[in-house]
This record gives C-alpha cells, structure tokens and sequence, in this order.
C-alpha cells in the first residue's frame, strides 16, 4: 500500500516470484491513449463532422418566455420558404411522449412553456441557413404566466404550478401501440417533483450525546459541462421503419429502449452509433428534447437529418449541475467522536426532471458514510420553478454534499480543540466497515490519503503559520484547506442491473477485436480495456482493436457514468479473455502433452509458465486450430455484473462493489483588497484501487482537479428570473492554462479485491473535494467562512467586507 | 441570396480559388466548403481557440475570420501543420504525454503550440502556459498539454523541462 507516485509498487503477479527475467506487465505503465494520434492530427471524426448524404438540417425554435401559456403559433410563412422540407409543432406529433427522468417532459410543448430553453417549433431545412431563416418565419403568441424564479417562490402557499394539469399524448393516437410507456404525465399539485428521505440510528439522540453543535446553510450554484464539442445527432430511417442514430449519447443501450418508448417502436429495430464523443462529464446521460424532435423530424421528411448546437444553445438547453440550498446540523462529543448529522436540502429542479434531482442518492452516502456518524436524518426535497435543470455532472451531487460536511469537520474540530487532520483521522472509516447505510468498505485506504495527502503538504504546519498572520499588515493572505471525498469505485446499482458485456476475438494472426458495451468519452476507457486483455493474453497492445459504439455489434452496457467504466468493462473484458487464454491453453496442452496450467501466454507465444521456453507462436497455433480437422476459431464472451446490490426503498444497500477514497488538501492565495482567489497548490491522495495506466489515470485527477478549480472560483452560471444571463465563454468563466495550480498526486493502492487487477474506478473523484478544501483555505487565510459558492472575487471581497449575507434558509422550506 | 464574392489563397501549401459568400466564416469555409473537418467548431466568437488556424503564420480564431478576408493569404490548419516535422513532433509529444482526452480542443492546441514554438523556440513553463491562454480544454487540466509543448519544444533544440509529469 501507499506506493509513490511515479515509482510503480511491487509486482504483485505470482508468475513473477522468482522468475528471471520477470514477466512483462503493462500494468502500471503509462499508456499512451490508442486514439490520441488520429485526435492530434485532427482526422477523428465527431458528429459535427459526419455529413450523411441527403441530409437535411434542423434547427429548433425555443421559447422567448420563460413561462407563458401558447395562444397559437403559426408556421405558415415559414412552411412557403423555398428549401424548407418540414417545420413541426407539438400539434404535428400528437403522439409524442414525455421524456425524461420522471417523464414530465414533452420534447415539443403543447399547451404552455415552463423556461426560457423549451421547444416551441422545429424545422427541417437544405442548410442550416434555411432552417436558421425559417425560424425567424415562425410567428408564436404567448400569454404570459408569473415567474416561478426560486424554490422559495415555487413553495409558497398559493404560488403558481409548473406542471399543474396533465400534459402528453393523445392516447387515441393510432401511432401508441405499445402499452406500458407512460402517454402522459399526470401533472404536480404541489411544484414538488421528487422526496428523498433517509434515516439512520435517532438524530435527537445524537445531539443530546453531544458536546458540540453546529448548524449551517450552505449555497451552491448553478455550472453547466462546456463540453467542448457542442450537442448534436442525425436521425435515419430506413424504408422498414428502423432508426439509425448517430448520437453522442453515454447510455446507448438505455436510450435505445427510450427512444422506442417514444417512437412507440420495438426497440429492436433502434440502431445507435456513437462517433467520438467531444465531452460527456454526465451530461449525455438523459435524453433532451432536441433528439426526439430530430428524429420526429426524420421520421416525417424520410430523410436523414442532423442537427448540432450552437454554444448559446449548448449553455441555454444542455443540464447544469444541481444548484442547491443545503441545511446541515452537526455534532460531536469532546472527545472529536461525531454524533449526528441533521440534513436538509432543496433541489432547484427547474421545469423539468432529469438527473439532478436524483443526486440525493450520492449526497445521502457522503452524509452518512463518509465518516462514521451514528446518526443521521436526509431530507431533499426538488422542487419546480422556471428554471434551466439539472442533469447528472461529474460528481453527482457529491461536489455539494462534500463542501457542507467538511467545512462542518473543520468547525467541530475547531470547537473540540482538535487540529483538522486528527479529527478526521478519529472518525474517517476503516477497511470491513458496514455502514448503517449497507456500504461495505472491503477496501478503504481513508486513513492512508488523510496522513498521505496532509504529511506531503506540510498541512498542519502550514495552517497554524497562516493563521497566526491573519492579523499581519500584508493584504494577501495564504491558506490551506483539507477535504477528504468518498465515491462509489465499483459501479453504481441503480439500475436493476450494472453489467457490462464484450464479445472478444482471436483472428488467425493473433489479432484482438475487442468488442465492448462501455462507451469511450474520452476518459480513456479503450485504452485501458485493450491493456487489461493484452495482460491477460500476453499480446502488445498493437494486437487490439477496441469496437464500442454500435448496439448492432456490441453487447449490453448500461453506461459510461458513476466511474464505472475500468471495473465493469474491465472486469467483463478480463473476463473473455480468460475464457479465450482457457481454450487455447486447452488447445495447446492436448498438443504437447502438458498440462493447461504448466502453459501460459507471453510475447505473442505460447510458452511454458516455469521457463519461458516458448512452444507454439501465437497466430501459427491459431491458423492451426481454425485450419485443422478440430476447426475452431477463438471467440468468446463474457457478462459481468458486479456482486452490488440495488438499494431498497430506505435506500440502504451496498450499491457499489468498492468505495474510492480521496483527500486533497488545497493551497490558496487571498487578495483580502480585490477578494482575488488563487489556487496555487493542490495536493491529492487518492485511493484508486491499483494504477492501471498511470498517463490516464494522471489525465483523469488532474482534470478533474481544474474542473473543480472552476467549480470554486470561476464558474457561474448565472439564472436570474429564469434567464440565462451569461450563455458564452465570455462571461462563463472556464479555467485556463496560466490559472492551474501545482498538482502533487499519490495514489493509495489498496488492491481491491474484486477490482480489475485491483483497481477501483476514479473518474469522478479529483473533482468533488475541491471546492470545499478551497473554502476551509480561506478560512484559514482570512478567519472568514464562505458558505455559498462560487469564490468569484466579487463574492469573497463582499465576504471578507461585512457585505455578503450568509445564505438564508427560507420560510418555504 | 447574400452577396458572394472570388477569392483565392494559400491552403497547407496549395493554391485554391473560390466563390465565397460574403458572410460566411473562414472556420465555415473550410469544414463546409472545402472539408477540412479538423479544425473545430466550439464557440463560434472566438472565446475557446478550437478553430485555430494559422494566417499568413500567426494563428488565429477561423470563426471570427471572414472567408472573403482569406484572398491573398496563406492559411494552414491543423492537416497541413500535422504534415510538417513539427507538427509530426507535437502530435507524438501530445500523444506519448497523456495530453488528449475527449480530443475536441486538440487540433486548435496542435496549431497553437505548432506557432508558439515558432515564434518562441525557447518557451518555457510560462510562456507555453500564456500561448494557449485562449484555448480552452475541458477534459484534461491543461498539465499534460503543457508538459506536451514543453517537450516538443525540447526536441527542437530548445532546453526541455524537466519530466513529463513535473508539477507547476
């Protein structure tokens, strides 16, 4: 455990013991990504970039209201422009159905628009420009509804509904034949679109055990993904009726059974075909309007038709992270041992549900298992306004939950005398914890990223000489902030199942089709997957061909989210290959006499385990097998479906097959003049499993780390009203290169049982501890604490200046 | 119709002629017309340096570029810089130091990195960090990309930094 980053830990393969030379291992090693030469050269083909003869263009037309009642909309004059081949209103699509997360949500709006991003009309054009003109034809007359601006608004007694009467399908619609997909949705009497509640032990016990107390509000802000690559899709149908899409979708098994919901066709007949994605971070996981409307729109013209973003449209009608108002109550004995946590929360869920109003089931884990508190009550209640929604963002609410609780650990040991680092040390969790909530933590190297992360930042000799010049002369002040994350690292069972299939081949030359469900977003997951299989079967990387993005080819996934991708994909990718290593060893033993497991593969042969001595090379033993009266090529598959279990309805279960730990401790510079924030130094450890590629798992902290960094102190998407005021790179702050900080990372190899040579997964942990170790560094630079996010200079000079109100829990609530 | 108007340039090292309407974007005119998909759409205001290309040698954003203001200029884009021996050594510094992920932002930082060498053959950690200031990544956190350049920059002669995986 605890291997230095930079120097690969032993060698933990049991073929190596006393072996000279050892056996070669790709594990460990730094692995170029396998499609970074076609991405540098600018030959990799995105969306964007795929023209589909006889294509037509869509373009979309959204409201210009936030909240108004349709009166009528006329398309006439748009319909008689030269070029345009279909222009589509709700009325067109009587059999549409909603979409979404609780299927509150029509692609093309009916009878009213809830924000200002909704889909009023849609046109199929020759070019984009056609298309583009043809919406300015469209004339749309609305009646304006009050503004439903705040989850305060949306809750107080007589405010207006969002969804207040049933809105969907004709159900008399010839075209719903399928029955069980919802037709309509049913409406909200109350602007309160999902409850989460959990408890664990007797909260009013706890407190009464407790010495000290503390109780917050926290406010966290609206960010949005900026993939680089903006939104886009083509639809196609054939003349049978069968779709072809090219989407960038991270769910292409889920989506095909969406979208044949939608179409109200088997979704057998749904072909989905992901060219590289430019980005994904959690934002492709739902279905938005825009693909439904392109497909309607393909559906109607019997053409192929393709629409991307604009990047104003990518910030206006693309998820946000969840923004979020969060009460949290804490407390502890004298002796530093928590004793409760009391949570409330309040979801601002926009117009319509997609994912964010779910990250609760990620926040109730950092609340009640991150450390070990006895007891603990969550409430989250989303709620409906007129705002942009939430999708699921990097992180899934974890961002949120991790800034509240650790600037709580931070003040409980304050209020005990405890210096941070001990006090979290006396409650972080131990390997073979169970928690009240089902998680098991069968590996946890908590305790090893706490010590690791604070001993390499010189943490607690810095924090005490920072804050002995809060009362020095000099107005720039440094801080340091520590924040500790727990994510899940093993899949996420939210679905009824968390699988991952592949379906591998050896060809007659030895070469590898590695054909997996897993998506590939970037994060470098056919890389890692090519690795895992040539480990196994003794192959150069070069021997791999990885096909990912066609469900007619590849088996069933259930998606590219909660860091899954390594142990799931990998696990079933270890898997064929072991069941292809097991015949041709079979194979090769009946041939020589020896026994299967005096066999092994290395180098592309075919050699024997004890010596190396090679027998067979590994294409000639192939050609003879296929080209022999046995006749028999190497094809296997394998399923893997991790040994996690679906949490029951008190959402307690042990959800993930491992837990990924991480500490990040964060070095600030504070301009107390300008409230000018710089992240200067960032030092993580991070329980990671095993490093499998260590170039990618590097790309994914530090990434993560920047992305973080803009969830701190630059990014803010600003709503004001339901209006999207800063819809631009300009005024969307995004890091860059001149801001990032130094990064020290070490990672924690606790060698997870049941991880893919005993990795755990790791995408979206470098993100989540950021914010809340920058905002206990500010605390240790200035003796202020900021409770709402971002740390924009504007916010934290009005903080450090006596001029910012601490954010209020309301009446509403 | 809106205006058009002939033009002719330089495009990676050959000439061409053609008939451009007088709206449109270079960035346009060369994924549309002409097929050069390498060069990215991300913005389209100049905001995020995926369209960068090289003009008369200095690179700029092809959104925010007329194509009728291309007439009698020499542009390369990222398939012409990644034909060149510098641009050969950037792409096998980009790939070898882990600095592609999704790989959107890459050609524009290929392009990028290929004319601060130019200009600058001895660019070090700051400099390499305010050349590409105007493009923006999402994925990676910039350090590999920087790390990229720095070695690349190595190899053309300059003092290298030290290792691919420094820190700061």
């Amino acid at each position: 455990m605890g291997a230095v980053d930079g120097k690969p830990g032993p060698d933990p393969k049991p073929e190596n013991r006393g072996l000279t030379p050892p056996v070669p291992t790709l594990i460990g090693k730094r692995i170029p990504k396998l499609d970074a030469p076609d991405k540098a050269s600018g030959k990799t083909r995105y969306i964007h970039d795929l023209e589909v003869p006889g294509a037509l263009h869509a373009r979309i037309l959204r409201s210009t209201q936030v909240h108004a009642r349709i009166v009528s909309i006329d398309t006439s004059a748009a319909k008689a422009l030269p070029g345009v081949h279909a222009v589509i209103t709700a009325a067109d699509v009587p059999w549409q159905r909603p979409i979404g997360v609780a299927k509150d949500h029509l692609p093309l709006k009916t009878d009213r628009v809830r924000s200002l991003r909704d889909e009023v009309a849609a046109v199929a054009a020759d070019t984009e420009e056609i298309a583009e003109a043809a919406l300015k034809l469209i004339r749309v007359q609305y009646e304006p509804l009050p503004v439903v601006a705040t989850p305060d608004q949306a809750l107080a007694p007589g405010a207006p509904l969002i969804h207040p009467e049933p809105h969907g399908a004709d159900a008399s619609s010839p075209q719903l034949k399928s029955a069980g997909a919802p037709v309509a949705f049913a409406g909200k009497p109350d602007n309160i679109a999902m409850t989460f509640e959990y408890a664990q032990g007797d909260v009013a016990k706890g407190e009464a055990e407790s010495d000290f107390v503390v109780e917050d509000v926290f406010k966290l802000h609206y960010v949005t993904h900026c993939c680089m690559g903006v939104s886009g899709v083509i639809a196609e149908f054939d003349p049978n009726g069968n779709l072809l899409l090219y989407s960038n979708t991270q769910v292409p098994f889920l989506h095909k059974r969406e979208f044949a919901e939608l179409l109200g066709i088997d979704p057998a007949r749904i072909r989905i075909i992901q060219p590289p994605i430019g980005g994904g971070f959690g934002s492709k996981l739902d279905i938005y309007p825009f693909e439904p409307i392109v497909i309607f729109l393909a559906k109607i013209t019997r053409r192929p038709v393709k629409m991307v973003f604009t990047r104003e449209e990518e910030f206006l009608a693309s998820p946000t992270r969840q923004p979020v108002l969060l009460k949290l109550r804490s407390g502890c004995r004298k002796d530093g041992t928590l004793t409760f946590r009391t949570v409330e929360t309040v979801h601002d869920n926009g117009a319509y549900t997609s994912w964010g109003a779910t990250t609760p089931f990620v926040m109730m884990q950092t609340i009640s298992s991150l450390y070990r508190v006895p007891h603990c009550k969550y409430l989250t209640r989303a709620v409906y306004t007129n705002n942009p929604y939430a999708g699921s963002f990097r992180g899934y609410g974890n961002l949120q939950a991790t800034f509240a609780v650790e600037a709580h650990m931070d003040k409980l040991a304050e209020a005990v005398g405890m210096d941070g680092l001990a006090f979290r040390l006396r409650n972080a969790q131990e390997p073979g914890e169970v928690t009240p909530q089902g998680m098991h933590f069968k590996s946890c190297g908590f305790k090893d990223c706490l010590s690791t992360a604070a001993a390499r930042s010189d943490f607690l000799q810095k924090q005490a000489e920072n804050r002995a010049r809060w009362k020095d002369a000099n107005p720039v002040k440094r801080g340091v902030g520590i924040a500790s994350m727990l994510h899940v690292g093993g899949g996420a069972k939210i679905y009824p199942s968390d699988g991952c299939g592949t379906i591998l081949k050896i060809d007659d030359f030895a070469h590898v089709t590695l054909m997996t469900g897993a998506s590939e977003i970037g994060q470098g997951s056919e890389t890692v997957l090519s690795q895992l299989v040539c480990e196994e079967l003794g192959l150069p990387l070069s021997a791999v061909t990885v096909v990912n993005n066609d469900t007619d080819i590849t088996p069933w996934d259930v998606g590219v989210h909660a860091s899954r991708t390594t142990f799931i994909a990998g696990n079933s990718a270890i898997g064929a290959a072991r069941k292809a290593k097991a015949k041709i060893l079979s194979a090769a033993a009946a041939k020589t006499g020896l026994a299967e497991d005096a066999l092994d593969l290395r180098g592309g042969c075919i050699v024997r385990k004890d010596t190396g001595e090679k027998l067979f090379e590994l294409g000639k033993f192939l050609r003879g097998l296929h080209f022999s009266d046995r006749a028999e090529l190497v094809m296997t598959t394998f399923y893997y479906e991790p040994p996690s279990k679906h949490q029951d309805k008190e959402f307690r279960g042990d959800v993930s097959a491992a837990y990924a730990w991480a500490t990040q401790v964060c070095e600030i510079e504070v301009d107390t003049q300008t409230g000018i924030v710089r992240l200067l130094k960032v030092t993580g450890a991070h329980d990671v499993g095993r490093v499998l590629n260590r170039l990618g798992i590097e790309g994914q902290i530090e990434g993560g780390i920047v992305m973080g960094q803009g969830y701190a102190l630059t990014e803010d998407l600003m709503v004001e009203g339901g209006v999207v005021k800063n819809p631009n790179f300009r005024d969307y702050k995004l890091v860059t290169a001149p801001e990032i900080p130094e990064m020290d990372v070490t990672f924690i190899e606790t060698m997870d049982g049941e991880g893919p040579q005993g990795a755990k997964g790791v995408g979206e942990a470098p993100a989540i501890c950021i914010a809340a170790a920058v905002a206990n560094a500010i605390y240790n630079a200035t003796g202020t604490r900021i409770y709402a996010l971002p740390f924009t200079p504007e916010n934290v000079y009005r903080a450090l200046h006596g001029a910012a109100k601490a954010p209020a829990w309301s009446a509403a609530g | 119709m809106p205006a058009s108007c002939d033009i002719a340039f330089t495009l990676n090292g050959v000439k061409r002629e053609l008939n451009v309407p007088a709206g449109m974007s270079a960035l346009e005119m060369l994924r549309d017309k002409l097929g050069l998909t390498g060069t990215k759409y991300g913005c389209g205001e100049g905001e995020c340096g995926a369209c960068t290309i090289l003009v008369d040698g200095r690179s700029m954003n092809s959104c925010l570029l007329f194509a009728a203001d291309c007439d009698g200029r020499e542009l390369v884009t990222i398939e012409g810089v990644a034909t060149t021996p510098r641009g050969e050594r950037l792409r096998d510094a980009f790939v070898a130091n882990g600095a592609v992920q999704c790989g959107f932002c890459t050609p524009g930082l290929m392009v990028q990195a290929s004319n601060l060498i130019e200009r600058q053959p001895g660019a070090g950690e700051a400099e390499i960090r305010r050349g590409i200031e105007g493009n923006l990544c999402r994925c990676t956190g910039y350090r590999k990309i920087i790390d990229a350049i720095a070695s690349a920059a190595g190899a053309a002669g300059a003092p290298a930094k030290e290792g691919s995986h420094g820190r700061g």
